[in-house]
């Protein structure tokens, strides 16, 4: 059973297969996500991030903006900070315009914490995604490992360059400057358009780690793909301008299920 | 007879024993990392990271009133969503209903910042594998991709699905 509702601006699609799935259970977790999106989201002036930033324009103190946040939004900068030691500072939430953007980050963490609100209700197979990012529990309908396709950057079509099989639970993120121009930079180098790499795809342990990696590797250019290397447990598929795609040595073993 | 029924009885009892702590052992990994259903579960399967462990149990949002059309229900078709100029060019797409729900939402157009033309290269990287990419078949549960939440996008898609609503 497949439900799909437009949260947090973009698809957030729900797939349960174990054979308990009912309306109830799909509700909580899209509820989940509207709450989340309420919160972070910088598209909406009611949001908490909102109120925040428009306190950090007027030049409040910082001590007093942090003291004010609700227990969820200092869980999100917190691990925002700690993201940006783990990535060596190419992870970072401050725009270079000066606000508070956590999107790099809060919506793997969204995925993160809804996929364990179906594993509290006891669903063992499913799938959770948001945008491109995605969570696997378990196996798929057919009873095997979730079958995912890495989407080709470089045509609108949802065209498929790379299939990968996931069956250990983990999460898959992409990021990606060719869906909405560059939305990502580099903190290092405002000058940096990031245009060696066009995709980056990292697979990990879950969808919380996936998705802050993919987002702070992807800041690295070309780099970023030698970054997931040396980290354990991530293993990442980069593709350049030239349609040439660098996988990391570990990745190999996804491709076959 | 009766010594040595006695050391029998401590013999036994010792084996016993071991053989006791020995299933207990190697079972309580076992029992922890598959808890029991519909009970909050603590912190194996969450990583290190520390936040938002507990919580997961009572999210219950903030505002139960959200502003939104996704309770709605649509009529079944194919709907195409107005063409919006984003800064870095035009986005449109389509959304498909079935069964009065959102199935999918494709892209029409899309912001073409980058060459159509893949050029082959063959450029090594240093002990790491590359290939020139190229099309599979489009047999798969769900596709990873990069996000799409821009302003535009957010347009185009509402269009759709104002014409989609009952």
């Amino acid at each position: 059973m497949k439900q799909v509702q437009i949260i947090m601006g973009t698809p957030v699609a729900v797939e349960i297969v174990d054979r308990e799935a009912n309306q109830k259970l799909f509700d909580e977790v899209f509820d989940y996500f509207k709450y989340v999106d309420e919160k972070f989201s910088t598209y909406k002036d009611t949001s908490e991030i909102s109120a925040i930033n428009n306190k950090k324009n007027k030049g409040e103190n910082t001590q007093n903006i942090f003291g004010g946040m609700s227990k969820d939004m200092k869980v999100v900068f917190e691990l925002s900070l700690e993201t940006k030691k783990i990535t060596n500072g190419y992870f970072d939430i401050i725009t270079p315009s000066g606000s508070y953007d956590t999107s790099g980050l809060v919506k793997g963490w969204a995925i993160f914490n809804a996929s364990n609100i179906l594993k509290t209700r006891g669903v063992k197979n499913f799938c959770v995604e948001a945008g491109g990012d995605i969570q696997v529990s378990g196996r798929n309908e057919k009873g095997e490992a979730w079958s995912i396709g890495i989407q080709n950057p470089f045509n609108k079509k949802r065209e498929i360059i790379k299939k990968v099989y996931l069956g250990n639970n983990e999460g898959i993120a992409t990021s990606g400057t060719y869906v909405r121009g560059c939305h990502i930079y580099n903190p290092k180098d405002k000058n940096d358009k990031l245009e060696e790499v066009v995709s980056l795809t990292v697979i990990g342990s879950n969808i919380f780690e996936a998705d802050r990696y993919a987002t702070g590797a992807f800041a690295m250019g070309q780099n970023g793909i030698f970054f997931i290397e040396s980290k354990e447990n991530l293993e990442g598929y980069a593709i350049d301008k030239n349609g040439v795609a660098t996988m990391t040595i570990g990745f190999k073993k996804y491709i076959k299920e | 007879m009766k010594k040595i029924a006695l050391s029998l009885f401590v013999i036994f009892a010792f084996a016993a024993y071991v053989l006791y702590v020995r299933i207990i052992g190697t079972n309580v990994p076992f029992v922890v990392l598959t808890p029991e259903p519909n009970k909050p579960k603590t912190s194996l399967s969450l990583p290190k990271y520390g936040g938002n462990t507990n919580t997961n149990t009572n999210v219950t949002p903030k505002s139960k009133s959200i502003p939104t059309t996704n309770n709605l229900k649509y009529k079944d078709g194919n709907y195409i969503g107005k063409t919006i100029d984003a800064y870095y060019g035009n986005v449109q797409v389509r959304a498909i209903i079935s069964g009065g729900k959102i199935t999918d939402v494709q892209f029409l157009d899309y912001p073409q910042d980058r060459q159509n033309s893949i050029r082959i290269n063959t450029r090594a990287m240093p002990y790491l594998i590359s290939e020139a990419i190229s099309v599979q078949d489009s047999n798969v549960d769900t596709i990873s991709g990069a996000s799409f939440t821009s302003a535009a996008y957010r347009e185009s898609l509402s269009s759709a699905l104002l014409q989609a609503k009952i």
